[in-house]
């Protein structure tokens, strides 16, 4: 960052068609070189990053080597389906879709996740809905606790704090959806030679938030390097359609449909990507905080919170760690 | 066993591998990267447990629960005047989840 430029949400804003060549470019010698691999499997979610990366492959390799795979399950946003399919038919891909609630239920994801609320609402169960959310950060000087907020069938809500064991048995459950789904992306990319694009963006790539070997796992990750706010700049400008592009980002992962901003980051993807820059650059927290229109305690602790999710999401990025180097591998 | 013994016994059991490599009463949990937000939860299921007390989220704070000694003298405070000392003589401090 040049030290004479003042700090402002402008600082993110980058030249999408210098940029969509750039990535595009990358991802032909990436998979000439490394992959090898003939074209590219990419789940579609209808949410912008995956839209993102599948029109960035299009562009890179030729729709006719992009497969976009829908995969749905009984959760899943009643949207979801008819934004994939839109992204999809703007793009011309082709897709297959694959309903995944079967494979859920014979792995037991439905019974187990249930089970797991009702250690903390008992009378949970058919035709309730949930979702976990976290205390936040900036309020005060907390620490991040989780919550479930479950909805009753009349449309009653409540919520409860999770303990330990609870909250890790939903969160196990739950990681079996982007694990069954990593699994599907990997088998039509096996019966095709094909390769997979994972989605993160950088706020994601950044602080964690995927689940190892389902949606963290990937041979190529395209946007990984870019800020949320910088998707949507490259989106408009590939043509994503305007209802994924105004589209509040959802996990599409619980019952209840759930803010990444609930769940996992201290603050809205714009105020986060302005902080992650911030600390980035080391900018001092007094300047984004004005940028920001919030205060200097609080994105200290934001800054703080980006290190402490770093510093324990660091194994999620980890190989498998081995006892002594092997030979052959490279350093 | 006393409180703040009980306390570091139960970290440096559950997070150290029973290795307690040097673990002081005031040593940062978050910052050394000891406890991690995870482990929070588990130190809370633990004290609620242990000690039958209710831990609201305004208390969860660094300055409850960062170290040993803040933990301890967390404890210390929601139990009031409850005499450790002649409760641990009295029951067997079962091991931790």
């Amino acid at each position: 960052m040049n030290g004479s430029t003042p700090f402002s949400r402008h600082l993110l804003h980058l030249n999408p068609e210098l940029e969509v060549d750039r990535i595009c470019r990358r991802i032909r010698e990436l998979m000439l070189s490394q992959v090898k691999r003939r074209g590219l499997v990419v789940g579609l979610s209808g949410g912008i990053d995956s839209s993102v990366t599948a029109a960035l492959a299009a562009r890179a390799l030729g729709t006719e080597r992009v497969l976009g795979l829908e995969m749905p399950e009984r959760h899943s946003a009643e949207e979801s389906l008819r934004l994939s399919s839109s992204v999809a038919g703007t793009l011309g891909i082709q897709t297959v879709r694959e309903e995944i609630s079967d494979t859920l239920e014979s792995v037991g994801f439905y019974r187990k996740y249930e089970d797991a609320v009702r250690q903390v609402v008992p009378e949970y169960g058919a035709g309730w809905k949930s979702k976990i959310v976290t205390s936040g950060i900036t309020a005060s000087a907390t620490i991040t606790a989780f919550s479930i907020v479950v909805q009753a069938p009349d449309g009653a809500q409540l919520k409860r704090r999770l303990p330990f064991k609870p909250y890790l048995e939903i969160v196990a459950a739950t990681n079996f959806k982007q694990r069954i789904r990593k699994m599907l992306e990997y088998y039509h990319a096996d019966r095709l030679h094909y390769a997979v694009a994972g989605t993160p963006n950088r706020l994601e790539y950044d602080q964690g938030f995927f689940v190892k070997l389902g949606d963290g796992a990937a041979d190529l990750k395209p946007i990984a390097h870019l800020y949320k706010t910088q998707v949507y700049q490259v989106a408009e400008y590939l043509g994503i359609p305007e209802e994924i592009r105004r589209r509040r980002p959802t996990t599409d992962t619980y019952s209840l449909t759930q803010g990444q901003d609930e769940f996992y980051f201290s603050l809205p993807f714009d105020q986060m990507d302005l902080c992650l820059f911030g600390k980035n650059h080391a900018v001092p927290a007094l300047e984004v905080a004005a940028a920001l229109g919030i205060t200097e305690q609080q994105v200290e602790l934001v800054y703080r919170d980006i290190d402490v999710k770093r510093a324990t999401t660091r194994y999620l990025h980890l190989p498998p760690l081995l006892v002594d180097r092997v030979e052959w591998q490279e350093e | 066993m006393r409180l703040q013994e009980e306390i570091r016994q139960f970290i440096v059991d559950t997070f150290l591998f029973g290795e307690d490599g040097g673990l002081k009463d005031d040593s940062s949990f978050l910052e050394e990267g000891i406890v991690d937000s995870t482990g929070i939860l588990q130190l809370v299921s633990f004290l609620q447990d242990r000690y039958l007390i209710s831990i609201e989220d305004a208390e969860l704070i660094p300055d409850n629960l960062d170290s040993i000694g803040k933990v301890s003298a967390f404890v210390r405070n929601k139990r009031g005047t409850f005499d450790f000392e002649q409760e641990a003589a009295q029951a067997l401090v079962p091991e931790p989840a």
